[in-house]
């Protein structure tokens, strides 16, 4: 139960719409059997493919080491489930992240990891991207209370949904605990479903 | 708030109580696993001692990562040999049901569960896959998850949710010819985008979404997350009863009688309420194929692939990106070009019904795939596969220049040894185009119905299946 008020940390940016979590972690990383290791292939084939080009990935680039905020742009982690992703980036060293939105099964893998992924309006996530890339040494402060993220002069609004919020803010984001404790109740309930008792009126 | 929808109904009854959080504990009626997001959610159980709460309610199988050809242990690649090992050792000790290749009961996760009956009207089923939407197609409220929340379906048999918006998708009319299930979904995301439904729940109703087999059903539902929507469902009907009954663990006797009763009754109301509607005339669909690396960048396989000032300013980064990548420029047409590779199977569009269609094209076509192009069917279970040959499928394909495989996930996502190699181009009818779905990191997919990868192999490039004669 680690209670998660406000986050600081230099922060990395990741530009572009809909970065899909095959983009994130290819699937060939998949075949393993626990997570450890995957930060090292974060966004492996969108890196490789940049170098080739003679440019550099953010996850690439010397002064984004080190960075524990990730800012990125609309729908960041469409498309699979594979908690692979979020992950990989989490085991890189990410433990915030700022979006403009999520796909709802990357944001709630996002929650169960006890990582926030908070929201912020378009322009906000590319003035905070410009910012840290112009500064990459520039400290970013994700408030989960204040509900807003700060860095240098800039201080943009940052949501997150009531229930997450409430989650990080008390300690409760691993809800397996409470899941756990209310079996006496989940028990009842499945004792009521029709397909559970032979359809019996 | 929508009210008195199917969505609703199934919600409030497996409602456990409401979290601290405000979130929900709902239980989950029918959990299903498979070896690739499944490992280290075992593993978290056993670390914090929890035992798996309701055994009985959860099936597994493996998919992701089986081998097409040579499927004999121990597998040759090593990684996936221990992927299998730690599923079939977590099955065995948790007391969780078990579809190995060879049981005749293998297969795409999301494939075996309907075909077995195992998918019913007013359940939620989860899974930690994507593509669990699919099930939505029976009336049941059904949606991915994460290997965190594997885990705590696995040790409480409930996930800690929010409730989700419901959005009516109505679609009425009548298809034209050639056109199917998957050109439907790829027009609707086309018009409602990859993020358009995050947030929702996507009720498919009108009359062409009832005029539908329940595998077309399935077909559209699986790719509602390609919209954002977590989870997409169909009402259940007379087509729905007709299929579930006399499959395996479907009611029997008095309780099928009683079931029929209970699913009518789930329906949603005539007065139900939603969040949105949005509608759409079957007329305007056409045969589709998706031209860039988001599944909702598709065009009608007669139109030319749109100018980057089609499209908000917004994305225009990503529309040059996809440009970029795909090697196609805009006002170029879709039909002619050329690919490398056919690939017929995938949770989408790798049930029977499908290789019926794509088998009836070979034949009408009377051709065989060139030598430069690879073409390969890859069934989506061994059912599937035994009823394909039982028909005398397996023939025409190889017949017309393709492969036959096993049943799994194959290329849809190349965890196996099935992989576009280099730029190739791949016609697939699975449901994903993201840059480096399909093995190769620079590989390209253009995703289709059946009947048109069909078409697009004997070819060698892309064509309208309504001009066959
Ligand atoms: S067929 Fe493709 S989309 Fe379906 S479960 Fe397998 S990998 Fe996922």
């Amino acid at each position: 139960m680690t209670i998660i008020t406000t986050l600081s940390a230099r922060a990395i940016p990741v530009r572009g719409n809909d970065i899909d979590t095959d983009r994130i972690i290819p699937a060939r990383f998949l075949r393993c059997v626990t997570f450890d290791g995957l930060g090292a292939h974060a966004f492996e084939d969108d890196r490789a493919q940049l170098k080739a080009q003679g440019k550099l990935h953010a996850f690439d680039d010397p002064r984004f080491v080190g960075a524990g905020i990730l800012i990125a742009n609309s729908n960041f982690g469409c498309g699979s489930s594979r908690e692979h992703a979020p992950q990989a980036i989490a085991k890189w060293g990410v433990k915030a992240i700022i979006a403009v939105s999520y796909s709802e099964i990357f944001f709630g893998n996002c929650v169960a990891m006890g990582v926030p992924a908070l929201r912020v309006a378009v322009a906000d996530a590319d003035a905070l991207q410009s910012a840290v890339e112009a500064n990459p040494s520039l400290i970013v402060t994700a408030d989960l209370h204040a509900q807003q993220v700060r860095a240098g002069a800039l201080t943009v609004a940052a949501t997150l949904p009531d229930g997450p919020r409430q989650q990080f803010l008390t300690g409760a984001w691993d809800a397996l605990g409470q899941l756990v404790e209310g079996l006496p109740a989940v028990r009842a309930t499945a004792a009521g479903l029709p397909y559970l008792r032979g359809f019996a009126a | 708030m929508s009210a008195r929808t199917l969505f609703d109904h199934v919600w409030n009854r497996h409602r456990v109580r409401t979290l601290p959080s405000g979130q929900d504990q709902l239980f989950i009626g029918l959990h299903l696993i498979h070896e690739v997001t499944s490992p280290q959610a075992f593993a978290w159980l056993r670390e914090r001692g929890l035992t798996v709460a309701f055994p009985e309610r959860s099936v597994a199988t493996v998919d992701h990562i089986v081998p097409t050809e040579d499927q004999s242990r121990p597998y040759a690649d090593g990684l996936a040999e221990d992927m299998l090992q730690a599923i079939e050792r977590n099955t065995r000790e948790t007391g969780i049901r078990l579809f190995q290749p060879g049981s005749g009961k293998q297969g795409v996760v999301h494939i075996i569960a309907p075909e077995q009956g195992l998918t019913q009207p007013g359940m939620t089923v989860a899974c930690g896959d994507s593509h669990t939407a699919t099930h939505g197609a029976f009336g049941a409220i059904a949606f991915g998850i994460g290997t965190s929340q594997v885990r705590d379906v696995l040790a409480s048999q409930t996930l800690a949710m929010g409730r989700m918006k419901v959005r009516k998708v109505q679609i009425d009319g009548k298809l034209g010819q050639g056109v199917f299930a998957k050109d439907l979904i790829l027009h609707v995301l086309r018009r409602l985008t990859a993020k358009g439904g995050v947030g929702f729940a996507y009720e498919f109703a009108g009359s062409t979404i009832h005029g539908l087999s329940m595998e077309e059903r399935m077909t559209v539902c699986n790719m509602a997350i390609e919209g954002g929507a977590r989870c997409g469902y169909v009402n259940p009907d007379q087509v729905t009863f007709d299929y579930l009954k006399g499959r395996e663990h479907a009611p029997k006797g008095v309780d099928w009688e009683r079931a029929v009763a209970w699913w009518r009754s789930i329906a949603s109301a005539p007065d139900a309420v939603y969040d949105d509607v949005v509608a759409f005339k079957a007329e305007d669909i056409a045969p589709t194929v998706t031209w860039g690396i988001s599944p909702d960048q598709g065009v009608a396989v007669n139109e030319n692939i749109p100018a980057a000032e089609s499209f908000p300013v917004s994305e225009r980064p990503g529309i040059a990106e996809a440009y970029a990548y795909m090697g196609f420029t805009p006002g170029q047409p879709m039909a002619g070009t050329a690919i490398d590779v056919a690939f017929i199977g995938s949770c989408t569009n790798g049930r029977i019904s499908d290789l019926r269609a794509a088998a009836a094209i070979l034949t009408r076509h009377g051709g065989t795939v060139p030598a430069r192009v690879k073409a390969f069917v890859v069934p989506g279970s061994e059912a599937v596969k035994k009823a394909a040959e039982a028909e005398g499928l397996h023939e025409v394909f190889r017949k017309h220049g393709f492969e036959w495989r096993e049943a799994g996930c194959s290329m849809c996502l190349a965890m196996n040894p099935d992989k576009l190699v280099g730029k190739q181009i791949s016609i697939s009818t699975s449901n994903r185009n993201f840059k480096g779905r399909q093995g190769s990191p620079e590989g390209r997919t253009l995703l289709a119905s059946p009947a048109m990868v069909a078409l697009a192999a004997v070819e060698g490039r892309v064509t309208d299946v309504r001009g066959l004669k």
